[in-house]
């Protein structure tokens, strides 16, 4: 994917870009706000991610201007307020993702990875009453989940955590990401109750199988694929 | 220097512009009160002039030029003192009767009243020229009357009450003036206090306050506000500086232990994988440390209270649930029962996020301590106030250890394994206190019992319709 980082912290944004570029993506930098502006506006990206403090023009109003353009393109704000105050004015302002610093480069990664996928099949997403992967179909409507054409039983919990790695098929999943878009939560809980659920919702779709769907990205979360 | 100021004053020269305004409609009044008196008087004279002409008509109607005369005569004898002036003259001009000897001369105004000086013999025998108002009338046979009223007293009247009015309106004027300006110096002095205090303020002394004198005016008022605001400022500064310290020591330690790792890697030869294994843990810390960091931060935020917009109603039994649905499978798996003892909707008024966040870090707690076989309940309570309370038959923590737990990073157990940072009991602390809610731990006989008691008098009156738990 291409991705505009629009960060004035001239090392980190360097960081940033360099990571990226292992994984794949083709990366632009900018190191104010009018620069960023400038650039977004004047390419296509797949993704911009922006400092809500930026030199020249704030990340708000960059994101406000941008959008008041038609340019829809996903944005995730990285911020070091980190308030819920601030995410909450982040979204309104057309963010789409929000990240506090500091954070872990993998969830960065996981998080504009998510950003995109939903941008390229917004449409279909919404009205799917049947998501599919491989040989793994759940039915949103009967709440009927089938592997193999087996029904697999599973609890309301489960099945939403499940929905949610389906959705993000081939995507890395981090902890937080999981908290976030099952529980509803924002914070990090002190231990491993992820990891748990992760484990029984793995019991129920891999055991009685050769492939194992559910796999775990060390040092970042947890994928959805057909083999490593 | 002073006088500037006091010209440059606002109310200095709000008491101008009132006495300005003031001076011009008392002006107006005196104006008028001098007029209608000067009017007034000049009628009564002419009114007593008609009346005497009426009364001598009469008697020359009845008697003819020889009862005019007499008639004269008589009150000529009666006038000494000329306030009354007679004189009735034959044909030449020659006196026949009256109180002043020559026939005047003067001029005739607008009322048709004759104005003329006549003389009047002092006690001492020198004579005095009196300023008279009066009328003239040809008699029969040519001979001519002239009937008139001293009017020098009323002059005198006039300038005494044209003399008394200029006086007090000056009098006026000066004490304006100067009302005005101890009134300016009063109000600058107190305003001073005001700005003396708060350049010091300015200047970096946030304890400083501003002094009340006592008599609860507006500049109390003003003072006692602006004392409160710096109150709040300086509480707020307070907890800024001490979050901030807080984070700078307990951050240091683990970034020291960060940094020597890596400063005693480098000394060495390291292969490929002891350098893969090194960086492995070297972001395991930095994981932690970024944990460490956004509790501290959650800490700060709901000791700050700065998050009163997302308050909103917050049913209890709701966020137990899902928070016992977030933690049964970690429970289960420690071969720990993890029950939820909650029914009906209790709400409180409070921040969703915090709420569950707390309630999370309790149950984390308690299943984190309590030993395989154990149990931990989680209680929803709506009488006789709400309460979110979680129990288990751990360890348990002494009694004189109780308060020492809600103190940040402090671990009862170091030498325990369990994970954690010392944080999780500080933010439950935190949001207890940000929610006005009472935090009480008891034995529970074995275990611990931490309950969160909210104040029912704080909380919505019925409970709010089809609430979410959570945003």
């Amino acid at each position: 994917m291409r991705v505009l980082v629009i960060e004035d912290d001239r090392d980190a944004a360097a960081f940033m870009a360099k990571g990226l570029r292992e994984s794949g993506h083709v990366v632009d930098l900018a190191h104010d706000g009018r620069d960023g502006l400038v650039m977004a506006a004047g390419n296509e990206y797949d993704v911009l991610v922006v400092d809500r403090m930026l030199p020249g023009l704030d990340g708000l109003s960059l994101v406000k201007t941008l959008r008041a353009t038609g340019n829809a393109t996903p944005v995730l704000f990285l911020s070091a307020l980190g308030e819920v105050d601030d995410r909450v004015k982040g979204l309104r302002a057309g963010g789409d993702d929000y990240l506090a610093k500091p954070y872990a480069f993998t969830e960065l990664l996981a998080r504009l990875e998510a950003l995109v996928r939903r941008q390229v099949a917004p449409s279909t997403e919404a009205r799917e009453t049947v998501l599919r992967y491989r040989d793994l179909s759940m039915d949103l409507l009967t709440r009927r989940v089938e592997r193999s054409g087996r029904v697999i039983e599973l609890q309301p919990r489960e099945f939403k955590l499940l929905e949610v790695l389906m959705r993000h098929a081939e995507q890395v999943m981090t902890r937080t990401m999981l908290l976030e878009k099952v529980w509803d939560y924002r914070f990090d809980p002190q231990t491993n109750v992820i990891d748990v659920h992760i484990s029984r919702l793995r019991q129920k779709i891999d055991r009685d199988f050769d492939t194992p769907l559910i796999h775990t990205v060390r040092g970042a979360g947890y994928t959805l694929r057909a083999a490593d | 220097m002073l006088l500037t100021r006091l010209l440059k004053s606002a109310t200095f020269r709000l008491t101008l512009a009132y006495l300005g305004v003031f001076s011009l409609s008392a002006m107006a009044l005196f104006a008028f009160v001098y007029e209608a008196s000067i009017t007034f008087m000049e009628q009564q004279t002419r009114e007593t002039v008609e009346a005497e002409i009426q009364g001598l008509r009469e008697q020359y109607a009845l008697g003819g030029l020889a009862a005019l005369e007499r008639v004269i005569r008589q009150r000529a004898e009666a006038e000494r003192n000329r306030a009354s002036i007679y004189l009735l003259v034959d044909r030449w001009g020659g006196r026949v009767a009256g109180n002043i000897d020559g026939w005047p001369e003067g001029e005739v105004d607008e009322n048709g009243l004759l104005r003329f000086v006549f003389e009047r013999p002092r006690p001492d025998g020198t004579m005095e020229h009196r300023r008279a108002l009066g009328k003239r009338f040809i008699v029969a046979g040519r001979w001519r009357l002239l009937v008139g009223r001293d009017v020098e007293d009323r002059i005198a009247t006039q300038k005494l009450l044209l003399n008394a009015m200029t006086l007090g309106g000056g009098l006026m004027v000066v004490v304006g003036v100067l009302g005005g300006f101890a009134l300016s110096r009063w109000t600058l002095a107190r305003l001073e206090g005001i700005n003396r205090a708060t350049k010091f303020i300015m200047a970096g002394d946030l304890s400083r306050r501003i002094r009340l004198e006592g008599t609860e005016d507006e500049f109390d008022e003003l003072a006692r506000n602006l004392n409160a605001m710096l109150d709040r400022i300086e509480a707020l500064v307070a907890a800024m500086r001490e979050v901030t310290d807080n984070i700078a020591h307990d951050l240091r330690t683990p970034l020291t232990r960060l940094r020597s790792r890596i400063d005693v890697a480098l000394l060495g030869r390291l292969d490929e994988a002891e350098a893969r294994a090194l960086l492995e843990e070297t972001m395991r810390e930095a994981d932690q440390l970024i944990a460490t960091f956004n509790a501290l931060l959650a800490i700060a935020r709901a000791e700050s209270g700065a998050l009163r917009s997302e308050w909103e109603p917050v049913d209890l039994s709701a966020i137990a649930a899902e928070v016992f649905d977030l933690y049964e499978p970690l429970a289960e798996e420690r071969g720990i029962t993890l029950t939820l003892d909650a029914g009906e909707e209790v709400t409180v008024y409070g921040h969703p996020q915090l709420l569950a966040q707390a309630l999370a870090n309790l149950v984390d707690n308690a299943v984190k301590y309590t030993e395989p076989g154990g149990r931990v309940t989680i209680r929803v309570s709506g009488r006789p106030r709400p309460m979110l309370e979680v129990a288990d038959n751990g360890p348990g923590i002494p009694e004189t250890q109780r308060r020492r737990a809600l103190e940040r990073f402090v671990r009862l157990q170091p030498e325990r394994s369990a994970p954690g940072n010392g944080l999780g009991l500080s933010l439950v602390d935190a949001v207890a206190r940000l929610h006005e809610a009472e935090l009480e731990m008891a034995d529970n006989a074995p275990g611990l019992r931490v309950r969160l008691a909210f104040d029912p008098a704080a909380q919505p009156k019925a409970p709010a319709p089809a609430q979410k738990a959570l945003h």
